[in-house]
């Protein structure tokens, strides 16, 4: 019992000491800095309206950060803002601004260096170069936060959200513009990203690199150089994400280079130039998703193997499926395809004859890249029609023998 | 010039032909607008459309006129009238009411599905541009045919084949030669192609100007730099009038020279 009462005691003590630092103009602090200097670990500064510019502010303690009513920190496009060096920060209501370009060092909005259970909720950061970067951290939640930057160009640029040698993190609910990679993950395993919206970024709207065992749902990606990039990864998890408008010369909706075991689920392309281009992809399940208006749906070159691809729709593409090799090594199997002309005598919803979903001329046009100038031109689809009837060029097994004749919704 | 372009006008208004010719237009516009109702994908439809019919129904007519008028012609060259005013004016005549039963034909169902405050307008425009133009090529090809041969069914089956090989065969070779010369860079190559005949030189046009241009990735970027812009325009016009006016200046060079 006696122990027990000191225990109550003991952790009230502790408690008493969380203490509330405020920080205003005519507060006891008037910076983030002073606050930060004199503060506990378990403390909280409550950071009131008002410009703060301090330079680099380094949080070293264990420490809750809220702003109240949007404070603006301002690195005066000279400085990395703030530099999270403990475990458990939380940072919440600031509006960070202006880190400033630097081709030497990787600046930040906000830096988590090497800890666990850093959470940052609800901030608006707006050219901050990098927004917010994360290194040989885990367990960190990225929430509710708004990221636009100023980016027009690749070198000059850098990632919303960027990820470096992470474990167990989740990113959910951003609001991503206009950066170099909206998120970026190196050596990032067992993180979700969920409900983000990333736009008009210069590179990829999220880009996997050496990353595991993720998963991705419900994201928006629009009018990105490519949707998402995932390149050198396994057992990734794609799921209900929207892939629309990445339109350009060389732009992806989904870019899949040497990834393993991963499935791609009721996601939606709308509108990209390529939805999903396959190099050195193996064993996939792109499962029930819908291609609609793009140019080219699928693109698997030779090098991708073992894919089963099933239950999908495509409407109106321009091409739905394009191949470089003349064998299949990928099955396809009960897809609905919108230019799909059999017939279904039995009345059980899948057409009694094949599909053959390649057309010459999108054979021709991966075989011969400027070949594609004679799009749409009469002596092609009279090409087509002649494959169409006896296929000699194009994979004579790459066939869905069970197409749909409805769309599975 | 202008009395007989105006006779022969007048007198082809109000053939039958022409009534079906519009009919026609008017027909597929408006059901395609209706099926699809955006605007935007009638005129990718209509492209495909276009660029076929639009040079072998010229090409058609323009034979059969001529064959079908050269008794009025011998008639009218008893007359002190010059040679090349008759010719102009018949293939004025032909040409300018072929295309306004083309142009009412696209014109009339779109004003009614809201064209001018579209955004689809240039791509629109794009597009009667070229269904003229091609009309005034073929019209003039066929002209020139028609006045070689006096053998109506030789000058029918060379006219079809000239139809043929523009419309097909050309895009035909054109293919195989990117083949054969896959290793060089071929941008240029294509770009000199595709102005050497009318009917690619259209469908690239109306192309580029629908956001489709992206899918033709590099090759496409370099089509762009040249026709995207107003010079690039101006040249891709040009080449469209030139294809119009050689094949009329040759014709009235046969006429002068020819034996009646």
């Amino acid at each position: 019992m006696r122990y027990l009462i000191f225990m109550f005691f003991f952790l009230n003590v502790i408690s008493i000491h969380a203490t509330e630092l405020e920080v205003c103009e005519s507060c006891i602090y008037t910076s983030i800095k002073a606050a930060i200097e004199d503060s506990n670990n378990g403390d909280t500064i409550l950071v009131k309206s008002g410009i703060y510019k301090e330079g680099n502010i380094i949080i070293n303690k264990k420490l809750t950060l809220i702003g109240y009513e949007w404070p603006i920190v301002d690195g005066e496009n000279d400085n990395e803002i703030f530099t999270i060096t403990a475990d458990s920060v939380r940072m919440e209501g600031f509006q960070i601004q202006n880190v400033g370009t630097s081709y030497r060092v990787d600046r930040a909005g906000i830096n988590v260096v090497r800890s666990k259970g850093v959470v940052i909720i609800n901030n608006r950061l707006i050219n901050t170069f990098f927004g917010i970067y994360l290194q040989k951290s885990s367990h960190c939640l990225i929430k509710d936060n708004v990221i636009l930057g100023e980016a027009i160009a690749e070198i000059s640029s850098g990632n919303a959200i960027h990820l470096w040698y992470c474990k167990n993190m989740s990113i959910e609910h951003n609001i991503i513009k206009k950066h170099r990679d909206g998120i970026y993950l190196e050596f990032v395993d067992h993180s979700d990203i969920i409900n983000n919206v990333t736009e008009d970024n210069v590179r990829y709207g999220l880009h996997f690199m050496f990353s595991d065992n993720d998963t991705y749902v419900g994201n928006t990606f629009r009018n990105n150089g490519a949707g998402v990039a995932v390149m050198f990864s396994k057992n990734i998890l794609m799921k209900e994400n929207h892939f629309d408008r990445n339109w350009g010369t060389s732009a992806y909706g989904l870019l899949l280079k040497e990834i393993y075991d991963s499935e791609i689920i009721n996601n939606r392309f709308t509108t990209n130039t390529t939805a999903i281009y396959g190099e050195s992809a193996t064993r996939l399940k792109i499962t029930n998703n819908t291609f609609e208006q793009n140019g080219w749906a699928l693109r698997l070159l030779g090098s991708s193997m073992d894919n089963t691809i099933s239950a999908n729709n495509f409407f109106n593409n321009t091409f739905d499926v394009a191949t470089n090799s003349s064998r299949n090594y990928n099955v396809y199997t009960g897809n609905y395809w919108s230019e799909y002309a059999g017939y279904d005598l039995d009345k059980d919803g899948i057409g009694d004859v094949p599909h053959r979903p390649v057309k010459l001329f999108s054979y021709i046009v991966t075989r011969s890249e400027s070949s594609i100038i004679l799009l749409r031109s009469p002596f092609v689809d009279l090409l087509n029609f002649a494959e169409k009837v006896t296929p000699v060029f194009t994979p004579a097994t790459l066939v869905d023998d069970r197409p749909l004749m409805r769309p599975n919704l | 010039m202008i009395k007989i372009f105006k006779y022969s006008f007048f007198d082809l208004i109000r053939s039958r032909w022409s009534l079906i010719y519009f009919l026609f237009f008017a027909v597929t516009a408006g059901s395609l607008l209706y099926l699809s109702n955006d605007v935007g994908r009638a005129v990718v439809s209509l492209m495909n459309i276009i660029i076929i019919l639009c040079p072998l129904i010229a090409t058609m007519f323009g034979v059969m006129y001529y064959y079908n008028s050269r008794e009025f012609i011998e008639l009218l060259l008893a007359q002190p009238i010059r040679r090349e005013s008759i010719l102009l004016g018949q293939y004025f005549g032909l040409t300018i009411s072929l295309t306004l039963s083309f142009v009412l034909g696209l014109g009339i169902p779109f004003l009614f599905y809201g064209i001018l405050g579209s955004i689809a307008l240039t791509n629109f425009v794009v597009l009667l541009l070229a269904g003229s133009l091609l009309t005034f090529t073929f019209v003039a090809l066929a002209f020139v045919i028609a006045v070689k041969n006096e053998n109506k069914i030789k000058g029918f089956s060379l006219a079809i084949f000239v139809w043929l090989f523009l419309a097909v065969l050309y895009d035909g070779l054109f293919l195989l030669s990117l083949f054969i010369f896959e290793d060089y860079p071929l941008d240029k190559f294509s770009l000199i192609m595709t102005t050497l005949n009318p009917i690619d030189l259209s469908r690239i046009l109306i192309m580029l100007q629908l956001d489709v241009s992206a899918l033709l990735g590099y090759t496409g970027a370099v089509f762009n730099k040249f026709f995207g812009t107003s010079i690039g325009f101006i040249v891709s016009l040009s080449c469209g009038l030139f294809w119009v006016i050689i094949p009329v200046l040759s014709m009235v060079r046969l006429a002068k020279r020819k034996d009646f």
